[in-house]
């Protein structure tokens, strides 16, 4: 045989190759929540690059809202074609779950950004600046406060409309968060949220350092958490030799032997598994606001502009609650004897810690962020069930409480003053005198918050703890319920501040919103009152959508 | 040489790195701490990438450059626009809002 013959027979066994890389098979209808979210937002991307500005804002808003009710339909056609149920697999390649949890927290997702948008583009609360309408966000975020740069962009009327492209580049990655079934699809899904949420926090129109502040210390808090969280990765892949749940767990299980003796100072060494799985779970639980990882929570939620307040809180603790359900009951359920005692720990200092510190808070948002530490404590109680019952209290509970969320913040931008929205308690004395509606609605989210009958609060928190202590965790509802007490102490303290003080002479007052604001106010009481009323539709619906797949 | 001795290298960067995060006032020096967590786990997937002889390690460590290079862009955006705004960039100067 001669030389170029051999070569010749090389090419052609190369070219023959049996082994080639088979292309990916992706299931497009079934991503098509997340495919149409994301690709809005490019459009989005687009409209800012290529239309005039004063027809930027109809545009954007037009887009995003139509982009996130028909990645709503998308959702709901989904679980109409039994995803959630029987036809709940495992998609793309092994990156994406879709099944019943999943389903259900995409939807809530969706549904809390459809109303966010609306007050994103509140645009009646802020007086009228040089003849333009103006919104809760800077006039161009890039120009130094009070610069003459500011001036130039305020006179000229200029508004910040990339935030709606943000946001639903953000709710496009907590789409993607909580039906992640591998670990990278987690970090880039987790990244792919946080980074607009960052630059989100820094564009308040007013309280320009304040913002930029809380900016800079959720970026540099986040960064560093997801630096563990990524740590944690490498070590589970170090531990597993691969990074999909199932195969995680099959190890954890010890359904895998170790192949190779050069394996086996890696594959399947418990302590890269638990500092892995430490790591992993500290990112979460940062993402989620519990106690100890839950110090940049007051900070950011105060000075971010409270339509991204109240987004944010809605809606990241919804995606964040996903992913940790489905780490500790896919990867992890193997380890829950070992998890379980410190979820026990983080579950009683976040309920306690919230609770007792919002009591000393003087300002509205504070005291929301410090509540909302408190209701993450709640909510991993029932996360520690470890029962059926346990996750779908847990997704009908962030279903109830995210709207409860959404509609206080909104209600806080409805208050203002010469400074803008006054936050402070002290000017909330004798609200109800004087706008007895608002007060009335903030006061029946106050009373949601604190778990009062006939309201969301009482049925979510009735379904957690009951289904924690069918999980064993008594002393855990017992610990939830004093906390739940003291929480009570001070939402009434601030019913009783707006209904029963005197209104103060250089009082708020209460601006007259656009319809976009009061139909979000009405949609998050509307949901908080059927929720409170007649839970047992929207239970039973979380139950069935409570089965993960593997 | 034997491979495990990275993983105890990216340990020791990542151990750096965090303590840098703690201990460091500068806003763009901490970053540079947490961009150096993000390397350490890089060379973390790099090697055990080689000790399961598959290569997820290796695919993971471009999408993690590719993730650090996003917030990078954004990070140093906030980062300057407040240095802009303040003339710092001292993480103890941002204290506006206490308890």
């Amino acid at each position: 045989m001669t030389h170029a013959a051999t070569v010749h027979s090389l090419w052609t066994t190369a070219a023959a190759a049996p082994d080639k890389i088979p292309s990916p098979d992706i299931e497009y209808g079934q991503l098509s929540p997340t495919l149409i979210v994301l690709g809005a937002a490019i459009v989005g991307v687009l409209i800012e690059a290529f239309l005039p500005r004063r027809q930027r804002y109809v545009a954007q808003l037009f887009v995003s809202v139509v982009a996130l009710a028909a990645a709503f339909a998308a959702v709901i056609g989904l679980a109409a074609g039994d995803y959630g149920t029987s036809k709940a697999h495992v998609a793309a390649m092994g990156a994406i779950a879709v099944d019943g949890p999943a389903l259900f927290l995409q939807g809530t997702i969706l549904l809390v950004a459809l109303v966010a948008v609306f007050t994103f583009a509140e645009r009646r609360l802020d007086p009228v600046v040089h003849g333009n309408r103006v919104d809760s966000f800077a006039a161009q975020a890039a120009a130094v406060p009070g610069g003459d740069a500011e001036k130039a962009a305020v006179k000229a009327g200029f508004t910040t409309t990339e935030v709606f492209p943000l946001v639903l580049f953000a709710v496009g990655g907590m789409l993607v968060f909580p039906s992640a079934n591998d670990l990278l699809t987690l970090f880039v899904a987790l990244e792919v949220f946080s980074l607009p949420l960052y630059i989100l926090c820094a564009l308040a129109r007013r309280h320009r350092a304040l913002s930029q502040e809380a900016a800079v210390k959720y970026f540099l808090l986040g960064a560093f958490s997801s630096a563990f969280l990524l740590f944690g990765i490498a070590l589970l892949y170090g531990y597993a030799g691969t990074v999909a749940y199932s195969g995680i767990a099959d190890v954890v299980d010890g359904q895998v032997r170790n192949v190779t003796p050069a394996l086996a100072g890696t594959m399947g060494n418990d302590a890269l598994l638990l500092i892995g799985g430490a790591m992993v779970l500290m990112g979460l639980l940062f993402k989620i606001g519990a106690v100890p990882f839950h110090m940049w929570t007051p900070d950011v939620y105060q000075g971010a502009p409270t339509p991204v307040t109240g987004f944010m809180a809605a809606a990241t603790k919804v995606a964040a609650f996903g992913a940790l359900l489905r780490l500790l009951y896919v990867v992890l359920p193997g380890l829950r004897w070992d998890w379980r005692p410190v979820m026990w720990g983080v579950a009683i200092v976040t309920m306690l810690g919230g609770a007792i510190v919002a009591v000393t808070q003087t300002d509205v948002k504070r005291l929301l962020a410090y509540s909302s530490i408190a209701h993450a404590g709640f909510i991993l109680a029932g996360v520690i069930a470890t029962t059926p019952d346990g996750i779908s209290s847990v997704l009908f509970y962030l279903a109830a409480y995210s709207f409860v969320t959404l509609g206080a913040f909104a209600v806080v931008t409805l208050v203002r003053d010469a400074g803008g929205e006054a936050t402070h308690l002290s000017k909330w004395a004798g609200l109800g005198r004087r706008s007895p509606l608002v007060a009335a609605v903030f006061a029946v989210f106050l009373l949601a918050f604190a778990g009062i009958p006939l309201t969301s609060g009482f049925a979510g928190k009735f379904a957690v703890f009951k289904a924690a202590a069918d999980g064993g965790a008594g002393p855990l509802v017992v610990i939830g319920v004093i906390s739940s007490a003291i929480a009570a102490f001070f939402y009434i303290r601030v019913i009783v501040l707006m209904f029963f003080s005197e209104p103060r002479t250089d009082g708020p007052s209460v601006a007259v919103p656009s319809p976009l604001t009061s139909s979000a106010i009405a949609i998050g009481v509307a949901v908080t009152l059927v929720l409170g009323v007649a839970p047992q539709y929207f239970l039973d619906l979380a139950s069935q959508a409570g089965v993960f797949v593997r | 040489m034997n491979p495990v001795n990275y993983l105890y290298l990216a340990a020791l960067l990542f151990t750096i790195g965090a303590a840098g995060v703690v201990i460091r006032r500068n806003a763009i020096v901490l970053f540079m701490c947490v961009e150096l967590m993000l390397n350490a786990c890089n060379l973390a997937f790099v090697t055990f990438s080689r000790l399961h002889g598959n290569l997820d390690g290796q695919i993971i460590a471009f999408f993690t450059m590719v993730v650090a290079a996003a917030e990078v862009v954004v990070g140093l955006a906030i980062i300057v626009t407040v240095f802009r705004s303040r003339h710092s960039a001292s993480v103890d100067d941002a204290s506006l809002m206490k308890l």
